[in-house]
């Protein structure tokens, strides 16, 4: 279980998220949704331990992790994996070095273990031949695929998405969710995404969570969510249908 | 409170805040560097060693070779006739070999480095910034200083000593071109003056001097690299700081560095 209690975060003057309280629960897939600027994407990285809040107990567990050091973190994140939204691969690395990176890094694992294993994880994304390639020489939607396959490499217990589907086309946008869907049926994990696609998160999501000006404005499931009341949730839905109409 | 005092004020606030963020950073390189020695203790990446030597090593050799060659040409070219002249052709082999081995070997290299290697580093570190890859590794419990800085800071104390030397020789072999084919003097003067005036020391002396200088190029070229403000146009400035940086700080610890060993 993942909890936030009381969280707020500030760069400089300038408070970003005030007093967040969540609750995300083991298995459960959340969404992140909410604005440029809203806070989500600051939200993702307290979560993974990427920045630490101003005040506030972030639980990974039962461990709270905000005031935990650099080495004891690393060994929480262990049971994390991670969905860039531009990938992040090694660029220096082949397909098949940038997800056996985990597996070669923590465990005594041999290689020929390591290899049956990114060939299990790359067929789970759809890419059985892609081990040595370049990532240079991926589409985005493959680099997607590709940091997911990394992400899951390593059996983690909870996997965070920054925006898996900004900069894909509608066509790959729903095969990613796909993806996410199958990977959070199969493995069994707890999955937090974060998106400004609405279309999305209603189909990948048990609950969503809407941050508003760096707040939780709205927190409920995904049939709740479309009939909401609050104002703010209903302008970001009509935005959304506006920018599906004009894509016609 | 009168227009003259507001202004006043307004110059020493501009004075504090730049002192204020020079101190910041400075506080920052130190943190970053108690970080690398404390991981200096760990196992070494031999392999990635190896690949930054060869990366930042040998790929710098053409451009250690031009520079002190010409660099011994010219200063032969300066010192020569003026050492002829006053009888004294039998000293310029030494008085080049010292000059280079001491202070000109080390500098020049550390400033072609600074360029060249410094340059590259801020380059990758900083793209991998800027593409998420640092927060990759983080998230993976991979550590960015173990896994890119420490290799990087060994790599330098390796490779820039030893360019050192390759630069004394070839700068030594630049004079001696000039003394031998362009000043008239005989090989065996040249050679000999080396072996009367150049004790071991003016060549390890400047040797020490290399390894901290690597170590300073490394460390800059890191610093900036981690600490690269996003975009293309942030990846260029911290390049170009990283390359004034070090050669401030090389001239600066060169200095110190004389004192301490001559």
């Amino acid at each position: 279980m993942i909890r936030l209690v009381d969280v707020c975060k500030s760069f400089g003057e300038k408070e970003v998220l005030h007093h967040i309280n969540l609750t995300i629960e083991d298995g459960e897939t959340l969404a992140i949704i909410g604005g440029s600027g809203s806070g989500k994407s600051t939200l993702l990285r307290l979560l993974i331990g990427l920045i630490r809040p101003t005040a506030g107990e972030i639980w990974i567990g039962n461990q709270e992790i905000t005031q935990l050091s650099e080495k004891e973190l690393d060994k929480v994140r262990l049971h994390m994996g991670m969905v860039f939204q531009y990938s992040a691969l090694f660029d220096s690395m082949s397909v098949g070095d940038n997800v056996a990176f985990g597996l070669r890094e923590h465990t005594k694992l041999p290689e020929t273990e390591i290899q049956r294993i990114v060939a299990e994880k790359l067929h789970l994304v759809g890419l059985d031949n892609a081990a040595q390639r370049m990532p240079s020489e991926l589409s985005g939607g493959m680099k997607k695929r590709v940091s997911l396959a990394r992400a899951i490499a390593f059996g983690p217990d909870i996997i965070f998405y920054d925006e898996p589907s900004s900069g894909l086309d509608p066509l790959m946008t729903a095969k990613i969710d796909e993806l996410i869907l199958h990977t959070q049926q199969s493995l069994d994990v707890t999955s937090v995404v974060v998106t400004h696609d609405m279309v999305s998160a209603c189909r990948i999501a048990d609950r969503i969570a809407m941050v508003h000006e760096g707040r939780i404005i709205a927190l409920d499931t995904v049939e709740n969510i479309k009939h909401s009341q609050d104002e703010r949730v209903r302008a970001f839905f009509r935005t959304v249908a506006i920018d599906r109409e004009a894509q016609g | 409170m009168g227009k003259g005092m507001v202004r006043l004020l307004k110059l020493l606030e501009l004075v504090g805040a730049f002192v204020l963020r020079r101190l910041d950073n400075l506080g920052t390189i130190v943190l970053l560097y108690r970080d690398t020695m404390r991981e200096l203790g760990h196992k070494p990446r031999w392999r990635h060693i190896l690949a930054q030597m060869s990366h930042l090593g040998v790929d710098s050799l053409l451009i250690v070779s031009l520079t002190l060659l010409f660099t011994g040409v010219v200063m032969t070219l300066q010192t020569a006739d003026i050492l002829i002249r006053f009888g004294a052709q039998g000293t310029i082999g030494g008085i080049i070999s010292i000059a280079i081995g001491r202070e000109l070997g080390p500098v020049l290299v550390g400033v072609v480095c600074a360029g060249r290697v410094g340059a590259a580093i801020t380059a990758e570190i900083s793209t991998m910034k800027v593409t998420e890859q640092i927060d990759a590794l983080r998230v993976m419990a991979v550590s960015p200083v173990n896994y890119l800085i420490v290799p990087r800071m060994i790599a330098c104390m390796i490779v820039v000593p030893i360019l050192t030397v390759f630069g004394d020789i070839i700068g030594v072999i630049g004079g001696w071109f000039v003394a031998v084919y362009y000043n008239g003097i005989s090989s065996y003067l040249f050679m000999n003056s080396i072996h009367k005036f150049t004790e071991v020391f003016d060549i390890t002396g400047g040797v020490i001097k290399a390894v901290f200088f690597g170590n300073v190029i490394a460390v800059l070229g890191c610093y900036y690299g981690l600490h690269s403000p996003d975009g293309a146009e942030g990846v260029g400035r911290a390049t170009t700081k990283t390359v004034v940086s070090s050669i401030i700080v090389i001239f600066i610890l060169n200095a110190v560095l004389t004192f301490i060993l001559y």
